[in-house]
Parts: C-alpha cells; sequence; structure tokens
C-alpha cells in the first residue's frame, strides 16, 4: 500500500511521490518509456565515446585517448587492483563498463533537458546485481569448487563451534542473499531520494511562485529554487559517489571469491 | 495533522546509519592524519564502511514507501 505524503505545510500543494516516476508510454507503445529510452542512449553514448577515444591510437596520446585511458586506468589502479587482488585485469573490462553504464545513467539525472536518473526504477539496478552476483557466484566455484566456495564464504577459520550455530547461517545469508539485495537497493535509493529531493524543492518553489496567493509565499520562492541548485550540485557528487561504491563494492565480491582464505 | 508515520520510522532509521557514517569518516580523517600516504588505500575503506553502514537508512528509505 502505498500513501501519498502529504506532510506540505500549505494546504494544496501536492507533494511527489511514488507516482511521479511512473512516467506515460512515448508514442503509445507498451514498454517504451523515458527510462529505456535512456537506457539505449546511454548505451549508444558510452560505445561511441570510447570508440573515438581508441580510433587513432598513438604512443603519445591525443586528448581523447588521454580522457578514455585515464577512466580505465582509474578503475585499475583504484579500483581493480586493489580490491580484487593479482588476478585483476581479466575482470578490468567488465568493471569499466560497469562504472561507465551507472555514471552516465546517474548523471542522466542532473543534464538538463534529461532530468532522469534511470536507476531510479528498481529493475534496472536489479539487474545489474544479478549480473554481478552471478559472475562472483561463478568465479567463486570456478576457484574453489562448489563446496569449497561455501566454506570459503560461510566457515570463517578459527571460530568455536558453538558460535558456527549462529555465524554460519548468518555469513550465508549476508553473502549469498543480501549483498545483491543490498547492493541494488543502495544505488536505487541514493538516486530515487535524490530525484525526489530535486522534485520537492522545484515544484514546491513553483507553487510558492505560481499558485499561492501568498506574497509572502512568492517572495520566499527563490530559495526553494536556490536550495534546488544547491541540492542539484549535491546530487552530482552522489551520484558520482554512487556509480564508484557500486563498481567498488562489485570488485570487492569478486576478490572475497577469489581470496585463498579470509 | 496528517502525515505518514513512514516517515516517521524511517527518520528513526536513519539515526543509526548517521552515527555510523560519522565514525566511518571520523576514523578515516584520523589515519590519513596519522599517515598521510596511506590516504590511497584507507579510502577505498572508508567509502565500503561508508556504504555498508548508509545501506540501512536506504532499507529504510525503501521500506517508507513500500509499507
Amino acid at each position: 500500500m502505498t500513501e501519498v505524503l502529504a506532510t506540505a505545510p500549505a494546504p494544496g500543494f501536492d507533494a511527489p511521490g511514488v507516482e511521479d516516476f511512473n512516467l506515460p508510454p512515448i508514442a503509445g507503445i507498451e514498454g517504451l518509456t523515458k527510462p529505456v529510452l535512456l537506457l539505449i542512449f546511454s548505451a549508444v553514448i558510452i560505445y561511441v565515446l570510447f570508440r573515438l577515444s581508441v580510433r587513432n591510437v598513438q604512443l603519445v596520446p591525443s586528448k581523447g585517448q588521454f580522457l578514455g585511458e585515464s577512466f580505465h586506468g582509474l578503475v585499475r589502479n583504484t579500483i581493480a587492483r586493489d580490491m580484487i587482488g593479482p588476478e585483476y585485469l581479466r575482470y578490468v573490462p567488465f568493471l569499466t563498463a560497469l562504472f561507465a553504464f551507472i555514471l552516465v545513467n546517474n548523471l542522466f539525472g542532473i543534464i538538463p533537458m534529461i532530468q532522469f536518473p534511470t536507476f531510479a526504477h528498481p529493475g534496472v539496478p536489479y539487474a545489474l546485481a544479478m549480473i554481478v552476483w552471478l559472475i562472483y557466484m561463478f568465479v567463486g566455484i570456478q576457484h574453489h569448487g562448489l563446496v569449497g566456495f561455501l566454506r570459503v564464504s560461510t566457515w570463517p577459520p578459527d571460530v568455536p563451534w558453538w558460535v558456527r550455530i549462529i555465524l554460519t547461517p548468518i555469513e550465508f545469508i549476508s553473502n549469498i542473499i543480501l549483498r545483491p539485495i543490498t547492493l541494488s537497493l543502495r544505488l536505487f535509493g541514493n538516486m530515487f531520494a535524490g530525484h525526489l529531493l530535486l522534485l520537492v524543492f522545484i515544484l514546491g518553489g513553483e507553487y510558492m511562485l505560481f499558485v499561492a496567493d501568498d506574497l509572502a509565499l512568492k517572495l520566499l520562492s527563490p530559495f526553494a529554487f536556490g536550495m534546488g541548485i544547491v541540492f542539484t550540485f549535491f546530487e552530482a557528487f552522489v551520484q558520482v559517489i554512487q556509480a564508484y561504491i557500486f563498481v567498488m563494492l562489485s570488485a570487492s565480491y569478486i576478490g572475497t571469491s577469489l581470496a585463498d582464505d579470509h | 495533522m496528517t502525515g505518514s508515520l513512514n516517515v516517521v520510522g524511517y527518520g528513526l532509521s536513519a539515526i543509526g546509519p548517521g552515527i555510523g557514517v560519522g565514525i566511518v569518516f571520523a576514523a578515516f580523517i584520523n589515519g590519513v592524519a596519522r599517515q598521510p600516504e596511506a590516504r590511497g588505500q584507507l579510502q577505498g575503506i572508508a567509502f565500503i564502511g561508508f556504504a555498508l553502514s548508509e545501506a540501512l537508512a536506504i532499507l529504510g528509505l525503501v521500506l517508507a514507501f513500500v509499507l
């Protein structure tokens, strides 16, 4: 059951809620909504930019090549190498693509005329987290075997037997079941909350300026718009950080699957 | 006065993660102040700790809308 949050002080202002995220289908085609278009658009953008950056590879890189290489280098050096360990190179392409995909889709939230973070719908992060889950389960089972992987992830060494009665189920639930859920919900929740925050400030400011009859409210409306602008910059920060954290945690899950012991 | 009790629940659920995130970054700042060259390594760990404790607040936010 969803309830409309009607906590606004001014009567008549309909506060934005979940229903503002369910956009109508475009051109009457069922299933073709703005987030779906944005997903395709982001894939095209990333493909074109990376293609351009390696179009004419030289020893002394051009500006575009330098940008592409430093993006790849960021993921390789600060995420994959620290988190995964000696075999990190195999996973760098996946992590780079993941980071680029999440980053572009998050930044859609503050780019004018687009202004909708795709991951404000939970379905997309669920799919990404499922891919990450499949990869780290597969890698772990490949590396340790099924029993070995279950032992690594639920059987920490040097623990008294009576602690294991509680610890092993907790480790199983947290490592195998809860990880993909929290991974996706973190991204979804941050994007959803951020977009809702911007909606509240901008729609609230619009209501104060155009709809409300009170002169004081009209005079105070620039503050609401100002806070909207401040939070747009704050959202830019959050969006980059969340993309980073998603990739960082994915790398760390892959790293723990590969680790020989805790 | 009308409103949703869910939001009060979300406020309560944000207290713990708020304290937790504060502790994580306090430890990070302490660590960097004592050993500035370890910044790169500490940064990764700090963000993982931040993400793990923040997850609870995010779950609270989602439940505030879902329930």
